[in-house]
């Protein structure tokens, strides 16, 4: 069933002075929906809009236009005392876990704001007890969390320990932006492992936002790719990396450096000199870099085509 | 025919604060060796020493860090110089010219506020003597355009360039000079996937165009798995493993690189795979030992008690694990 739906979400962004001032089309008409004990993931290059996109899913951003739904209900429009309450809901981690906390203040200290603020538990003693049960939930001892500050623990532990604070309210959705990109590669594993257990034993979805194709295809049930705004591939994470069918697809599943000695890339790529003239383009924003491209990409811009339970947005299909 | 070596290379950290001495051994006992026209990969992940040996390799070292004993040798035109036995004029002469080193986060070196050219003709005029402006920047534009750039670029400003782009103009940088030795510290880790390979690529093709050594620095063993020849792993300071880079990959030996090589995701293949257990430790307070010995599962008592050396576990293959010392491996 579906816990959350994005319904042809856009948000416009202007930049420049007022003499040179620049629409740049951040999030462009994305769909999309997250079911439950799903792991979904928003794959791209930076600047795809994927943290746009999450960041209008938490109500940090206000939508230029689209809505999104969470079982049912429209939530991007809520009034604070109701954003408040959805937080019981939706939860988020972020990139960097050493900027999540204020160094000058215990980490537990948090976890005892989130319980009180949230109203989920009243009293200390209760409290407490949630909190050893989540952080056993993510590997980590309550006497060794107890009464320190955020350097005291490496970026892993620490990542964990955010995760850990999210699940305090028992949320149905975790918006993970990022989350493993300042792990080192030696933990990673570790922090990806935890979302595939919470998704199978507490039926949590998540949404995963990352840059690193290695990581989505190891944990996500669907994934979207995005590029310039827009999501070009969207499907079961194995057919979408698997067999890639958008030519952009192609080009990022190409370039994963694969941890293979025997596989090393024997072609070359093209890179594109200035980013922001792709934002720009009507027709398939990929079409200057495409070596599929026609006459028709370059003039309008491509519908879905269903492939093989893929949804991609390229002519090559029609 | 060798271009680098080092021998015991010690480089510490030394710090005090409030009064209290605290010493950081980020580069203990290294013995590296480098040759011509080759790639040479150093993993590891994060504050394992890595940079610190870069700088110490680039001999351009600024307090706090300190040499604290070993020998650096570079082999110019075949001849031995022991680095360290050099005046620091002398030092100069070699640096950018013998060796140069593209630092990590170095998209942000280029001066704002002036166009790539000028970094450019500031940069060949300042190292090669009776160059004037002219031609120091027709060096630069022959230079540009064989790397395969757009020279129109050397007119834009810094920020009119994307991040890839930047990164590709400071390597062209580290290179106009002609280096024997090129070293590249995480040059691609902020980057795209995409931009990535554009500038393994380009510092690839630099490479093989002129047959000379490329010292890449990176966590990405993704990365090491596709341009590297020879892998160099570290761990709190020290090379554990060493090798060609195939036998690092289809016979990890240490068990830390085991559990490196094992625990990256692959395509087509969703198995579950485990994290190394544990977190790295600080290097002010090194475990005794081997100091992989606390998150080991192979751990037995000689392990908490001496330190293994870096001994051949295959031919050309060395770890530094008391499995392999006692023949268990």
């Amino acid at each position: 069933m579906s816990l959350l739906q994005v319904k042809r979400l856009t948000k416009v962004f202007t930049i420049g002075s007022i003499f040179s001032r620049l629409k740049i089309l951040a999030v462009d008409n994305v769909t999309f929906e997250i079911n439950e004990a799903e792991i979904f993931t928003l794959a791209g290059e930076s600047g795809c809009g994927k943290t746009t996109t999450a960041r209008i899913i938490l109500g940090f951003e206000e939508p230029t236009s689209g809505e999104i739904h969470y079982k049912g209900k429209r939530i991007d429009n809520l009034k604070t005392e109701e954003r408040r309450r959805l937080l019981k809901e939706i939860q988020a981690v972020f990139q960097n876990p050493f900027s999540t906390f204020n160094p000058l203040r215990k980490v537990e200290s948090y976890f005892y704001d989130t319980l009180f603020n949230l109203g989920v538990a009243q009293e200390r003693e209760e409290a407490r007890r949630i909190i050893e049960e989540k952080l056993e939930a993510v590997g980590i001892a309550f006497e060794e969390f107890c009464e320190k500050y955020p350097s005291e623990f490496s970026g892993g532990q620490l990542q964990r320990i955010s995760i850990a604070r999210a699940l305090l309210t028992n949320p149905k959705l975790l918006v993970a932006d990022e989350p493993v990109s300042m792990v080192d590669a030696s933990l990673r594993m570790s922090i990806v492992n935890l979302f595939k257990d919470l998704r199978d034993k507490y039926g949590l979805s998540v949404l995963y936002i990352t840059h690193d194709l290695a990581t989505a295809y190891y944990v996500s049930d669907r994934m979207a790719i995005m590029f310039r705004g827009e999501i070009v591939e969207l499907g079961p994470a194995e057919k979408v990396l698997q067999e890639p069918k958008h030519p952009y697809t192609r080009l990022l599943r190409e370039s994963v450096p694969e941890p293979d000695p025997s596989r090393r890339w024997t072609t070359k790529v093209v890179l594109a000199d200035q980013e922001h003239e792709e934002y720009l383009r009507t027709g398939c924003k990929f079409a200057g870099r495409c070596p599929n491209a026609m006459e028709i990409c370059k003039k309008e811009s491509p519908p879905y085509f269903e492939v093989n339970g893929v949804q991609v947005k390229c002519f090559l299909y029609r | 025919m060798e271009m680098l070596r080092t021998e015991q290379l010690k480089s510490y950290y030394v710090l005090e604060i409030f009064g209290r001495k605290r010493i950081i051994k980020a580069v203990d006992d290294v013995n590296l060796s480098v040759g011509e026209n080759q790639i040479y990969g150093i993993a590891g992940e994060s504050g394992c020493g890595k940079s610190t040996l870069l700088k110490a390799i680039f001999a351009a070292i600024e307090p706090p860090q300190k040499i604290f004993g070993g020998r650096l040798y570079y082999f110019v035109d075949g001849q031995a110089v022991d680095v360290y036995s050099l005046s620091e004029e002398e030092r100069r002469k070699l640096r950018w010219r013998f060796i140069s080193y593209v630092p990590q986060g170095s998209m942000s070196v280029l001066n704002p506020v002036v166009k790539i050219k000028e970094t450019f003709k500031d940069f060949i005029e300042s190292h090669v003597k009776g160059k004037t402006k002219d031609e120091a920047y027709e060096m630069a534009k022959v230079h540009i355009r064989e790397l395969g750039l757009p020279v129109t670029l050397l007119d834009a400003y810094p920020h009119q360039l994307s991040g890839g782009m930047r990164q590709r103009v400071t390597i062209a940088l580290a290179t106009v000079l002609s280096p024997k030795v090129i070293m590249a510290d995480e040059p691609t880790t902020a980057l795209d996937v995409v931009t990535q390979r554009g500038v393994i690529q380009l510092l690839r093709d630099i490479q093989k165009a002129n047959r000379n050594t490329l010292i890449l620095v990176t966590h990405d063993m993704g990365v090491h798995a596709n341009i590297s020849d020879r892998i160099a792993i570290m761990y709190a300071g020290k090379i554990i493993e060493e090798g060609p880079t195939e036998a690092i990959f289809n016979n990890p030996t240490h068990p830390y690189t085991r559990y490196l090589i094992r625990s990256l995701p692959k395509f087509g293949d969703r198995m579950r795979r485990e994290s190394v257990p544990g977190s790295p430790p600080s290097l002010e307070k090194l475990p005794s030992g081997c100091a992989f010995h606390p998150r080991c599962p192979h751990v037995f008592d000689r392990c908490t008690e001496e330190t293994p050396a870096l001994i051949e576990c295959e031919k050309d293959h060395m770890a530094a694990c008391w499995l392999v010392q006692e023949g268990k491996r």
